[in-house]
């Protein structure tokens, strides 16, 4: 086989199961040392260089990071990534004097941003500290989109919302709150620059079941006491709700239903029940969202498919759903499906909670802009260009419904285009990302991180007790981790990113590193075809889709290969530690992405300045 | 001397054997040896051979003498019985447990110059005693813990570190065994772990005395040019012979090789070994042939390896000896101690 190449950027990247798995590709070993070193405002600003939000995604991301974590494929638990993230944030100094500062003067040209949420944001935290005067339109009150509106404020308080948006306002960003944008033609006319948007999915699917529109309240609007999700925890946050009756019915089990459900219960509801068409497997909600709902006393009753809604002299009282058996093949998924009866189940109200779509009824045909049939946008996936030069779409605008996590990450590149846009560039010439190998080896048996393995369990977020977190809507329930909880998990972290390095010019095969590596990862063989003919040589290996073999150059006296399993490797170094030639090394793979700021560093070069 | 420790880590999906042990499971104390010493890889793959056969750890038992070889024992199966001692004379505490309890699994681990220095009388006994053992000879040609002067192993013309030439013949372990009568001699080398794995194995269950003389290259002091007990000078003269596999008597009915290029050894036990012809003409059955063989190869600085030598017919100490079956600790005293009138009677026997 060939030898692999450790020079495409990608390869150690993909080792980084982490980094890789997230969106904006937060170096997260790296940050992790950094508050294992006590050094948190360094670790918040390493983070914001990517993710531009850590103190809300250190509550509320989506966390794709933690179900890659290779700590999860070695135990139960991955590192508990996303907490430590908050850790940085909570005890972070006033960082103020490292942030970007407002140009002393702008270079003229001018960014319209639609809808004031993450990805808007992100486009501005990249833009305008090169001169961009940048002006974000958003229609409520407050800014923040879905991070405002949706989220609640007990597992986002506002104050930390706040801040992180104000750190961007104040590059010199211009916020123009109240202002919805009705005409696509009628901006573009206005002559900007570039125009981003970012407005979201904003409209809640409805259930148009029969019933639905048969209540009426008191000034006799029909559809009473029927919300749509993310409509009524917008009105929640913005104070126009205050109460909901005793007996709540969510329908939809993502985590907008876990936010229903929880909120709910913070207006006063006694008794609320989450109803699901599917067994649990089939939940859309993030683990961690179902095990916060359900401590807090809410019933998930699964298989009940929603039928109709009852009333009685025009007032719910109940909903009527059809009992669901599902047959389930070994692979997980559904292969028949059968409905063995009817229930009713009472209630006062029901939120629907059934997911999001994209909706721009502002954006004319004539603006150039197409929309497919689902309003979705033709967006280029990798420049995020509209059919229209110099419209650009972003965030749940651009794909459909995702998270504040891609929302960031889409905003990065579209600030790179627009940057290019607005110097007459292709769009499309981007700076691919770099790797720099940086040593770490410190002395005999010493590196320059902690490579010894801890066998420590995931340490638990200590919540509000139960009695006083209904108290008031926006008490935060996760206290944040203590000094001894953040100890001990940044001591889970396996330090992915210090490579194993193995250099086979200086092998003289002695299986040192095979004996001494706790997992087995390691192997010498003869050189193979393909693939599963090298594996077999390895005792422990299993093949997970991402997961490479790592193929060195042939060895001096054999003529072999020394192979290793990335899937398995802890990185715990002892293969570097017990070699007695130094064929192995631990290095540090430093991930190089270029935001905008960096896109003209070639030119530069090229310019002899 | 090391000043980290190889972590126990149970990790999910691990492979396990038939006991529901996994690999590590039979791991020992950290080793202590130099860093790339032929002997760790020894010890990693007696660990592996005890898990593959599914040995319970404490059915095991570990014995040798003196020297850094003799030091691995505490490398391995940490749950099992072992004991470190007198230089030279392992084997003949082995023979003395052996006596008392034959139904354990025995592993004696020794190097080139505690069995063929101070040991070698005690050694060949062994052998001719067709002791149920293993016994594994690390040898490496140098006394490594006493810095690096030659053992009675190192072939004439080789050099130690600082250039002194060895002008004494060696003693050839493999040769002594054929000689004086043990029942399955072999040779391997610690980089190969593929031929030394099914020997460990095979040989573990091959009842009566078994030798394997595994080169093992010793990285501090003889491991350069002009030594031929190095890893260079080991993988260029290594000349596998013969490819030996252990297969239980459970696994009996997979046979997949054609006829005629597999010879099958029935052992005691119910398994068998496969041998695999690498070389043509080669029986490792015929005694006389392998005498030959070695004499051949010594003259050529080929280092024959594979198993060499097996004879499953000659009865063990055990048989000859007409021994007690079961083990002493399990016959009820009065049994084990019938008394003085008893003692009396014998005695008249011999009058």
């Amino acid at each position: 086989m060939r030898p692999t190449n450790t020079r495409n950027p990608d390869y150690f990247h993909k080792v980084v199961d982490c980094q890789w798995a997230c969106p904006a590709h937060t170096p997260v070993p790296a940050y992790i040392r950094l508050i294992a070193q006590g050094r948190y405002s360094d670790a918040y600003m390493l983070n914001r260089e990517s993710n531009v939000f850590p103190g809300i995604l250190g509550r509320v991301c989506d966390r794709p990071c933690e179900p890659a974590c290779r700590r999860g494929r070695l135990e139960e638990e991955p590192v508990a990534i996303c907490r430590l993230k908050r850790v940085a944030a909570d005890h972070r100094d006033d960082i103020t004097d490292q942030l970007p500062k407002k140009p002393a003067k702008t270079n003229g040209k001018r960014i319209a941003l639609i809808g004031a949420g993450p990805a808007s944001f992100t486009v501005a935290n990249d833009l305008a500290p090169l001169g961009y005067e940048c002006t974000i339109f958003e229609k409520l009150s407050e800014p923040g989109g879905l991070m405002r509106s949706n989220i609640p404020a007990f597992r986002l308080p506002e104050q930390v919302l706040s801040e992180e948006l104000g750190y961007i306002l104040g590059m010199g960003v211009e916020l123009k709150l109240g202002h919805s944008v009705d005409s696509m033609d009628a901006l573009l006319e206005e002559g900007w620059d570039a125009v981003f948007v970012g407005s979201g999915a904003p409209r809640g699917k409805d259930l148009n079941l029969p019933g639905r529109w048969d209540t009426k309240d008191a000034d006799g609007v029909a559809g009473a006491n029927v919300h749509i999700g993310i409509d009524w925890l917008g009105s929640v946050a913005f104070e126009h709700t205050k109460a909901i009756g005793e007996n709540v019915l969510i329908i939809g089990v993502g985590n907008t239903a876990m936010d229903c459900c929880r909120t709910s219960l913070r207006l006063g509801a006694k008794n609320v029940k989450v109803m699901a068409r599917k067994p649990r497997a089939f939940f859309k909600a993030s683990a961690w969202e179902l095990e916060d709902a359900e401590e807090e006393n809410v019933e998930i009753i699964v298989n009940h498919s929603p039928k109709s809604f009852v009333l009685k002299d025009g007032k719910l009282t109940g909903m009527v759903f059809e009992v669901m058996e599902y047959e389930i093949d070994e692979s997980g998924k559904i292969i028949s499906q059968n409905m063995t009866g009817e229930t009713t189940i009472a209630c006062d109200d029901v939120i629907l909670a059934i997911g999001q779509d994209n909706a721009f009824p502002w954006i004319e045909e004539t603006s150039g802009i197409k929309l497919d049939k689902w309003h979705v946008p033709e967006v280029d996936e990798a420049t995020f260009e509209s059919t229209r030069k110099g419209v650009f779409f972003g965030g749940d605008a651009a794909f459909g419904p995702k998270n504040i996590i891609w929302a960031v990450e889409h905003g990065h590149q579209v600030a790179i285009s627009i940057h290019k846009h607005c110097q007459g560039k292709m769009l499309s010439g981007r700076l691919p990302n770099e790797v720099d190998m940086l040593p770490t080896k410190m002395g005999m048996f010493e590196w320059r991180y902690s490579n010894s393995y801890d066998d420590a369990a995931r340490r638990k977020m200590t919540h509000v007790e139960l009695t006083k977190r209904f108290e008031d809507l926006d008490v935060e329930v996760e206290l944040g981790f203590t000094a001894e909880q953040i100890a001990t998990e940044v001591e889970r972290c396996l330090n992915c990113d210090i490579q194993t390095v193995f250099e086979a010019s200086l092998c003289e095969e002695c299986d040192a590193c095979i004996d001494i590596c706790p997992v087995e990862c390691l192997s010498m063989t003869p050189d193979a075809e393909d693939e599963a003919e090298l594996r077999a040589s390895l005792s422990a290996s299993e093949i997970i889709e991402g997961q490479a073999l790592y193929v060195s150059d042939a060895l001096p006296l054999t003529g072999r290969v020394m192979i290793k399993d990335e899937n398995v490797c802890l990185h715990c170094g002892l293969c570097a530690e017990r070699c007695p030639t130094a064929a192995w090394d631990m290095k540090e793979s430093l991930i190089e992405i270029h935001y905008a700021d960096e896109q003209d560093a070639e030119q530069k070069i090229g310019g002899g300045a | 001397m090391t000043s980290f420790v190889k972590p126990f880590i149970r990790r999910k999906n691990e492979p396990t054997n038939d006991l529901g042990l996994v690999r590590a499971d039979y791991d020992g104390a950290m080793s202590t040896l130099c860093a790339g010493c032929g002997h760790d890889s020894v010890t990693a793959t007696m660990a592996r051979a005890f898990f593959e056969l599914s040995i319970e750890p404490h059915m095991a038992v570990k014995v040798s003498g003196i020297g850094c070889s003799s030091k691995t024992t505490a490398y391995f199966l940490r749950e099992s019985h072992g004991i470190n001692t007198v230089h030279g004379r392992m084997p003949s505490v082995a023979t003395g447990a052996i006596a008392a309890n034959h139904q354990l699994a025995y592993i004696g681990v020794s190097g080139d110059g505690d069995s063929l220095s101070i040991g070698l009388g005690q050694f060949v006994h062994a052998m001719r005693r067709n002791v149920n053992m293993l016994y594994v000879l690390e040898n490496n040609g140098v006394y490594g813990l006493t810095k690096g002067q030659f053992s009675a192993a190192a072939d004439i013309g080789s050099t130690a570190k600082k250039g002194a030439v060895n002008e004494l013949p060696p003693i050839d372990p493999v040769s002594l065994a054929l000689s004086v009568g043990a029942t399955f001699v072999a040779r391997g080398f610690s980089g190969d772990r593929d031929q030394l794995l099914p020997l460990i194995k095979a040989g573990l269950k091959h009842k009566g005395f078994g030798l394997i003389d595994v080169i093992s290259p010793c990285v501090s002091f003889n491991d350069h040019k002009g030594s031929t007990k190095s890893y260079a000078h080991a993988y260029k003269y290594y000349n596998p012979a013969i490819h030996a596999d252990y297969v239980p008597p459970s696994q009996q009915i997979k046979a997949a090789y054609a006829a005629g290029e597999v010879m099958p050894v029935k052992l005691h036990d119910g398994g068998e070994i496969r041998l695999r012809k690498l070389e043509n003409g080669y029986d490792p059955r015929d005694r006389a042939a392998a005498i030959g063989k070695l004499f051949e190869s010594g003259e050529s600085s080929e280092i024959i390896t594979g198993l060499l030598y097996i004879n499953e017919d000659h009865k063990d100490m055990h048989d000859m000896a007409r021994m007690e079956d079961r083990p002493l600790n399990q016959i009820p005293y009065a049994e084990l101690n019938p008394g003085a009138a008893k003692l009396k009677e014998l005695q008249k026997g011999f009058r």
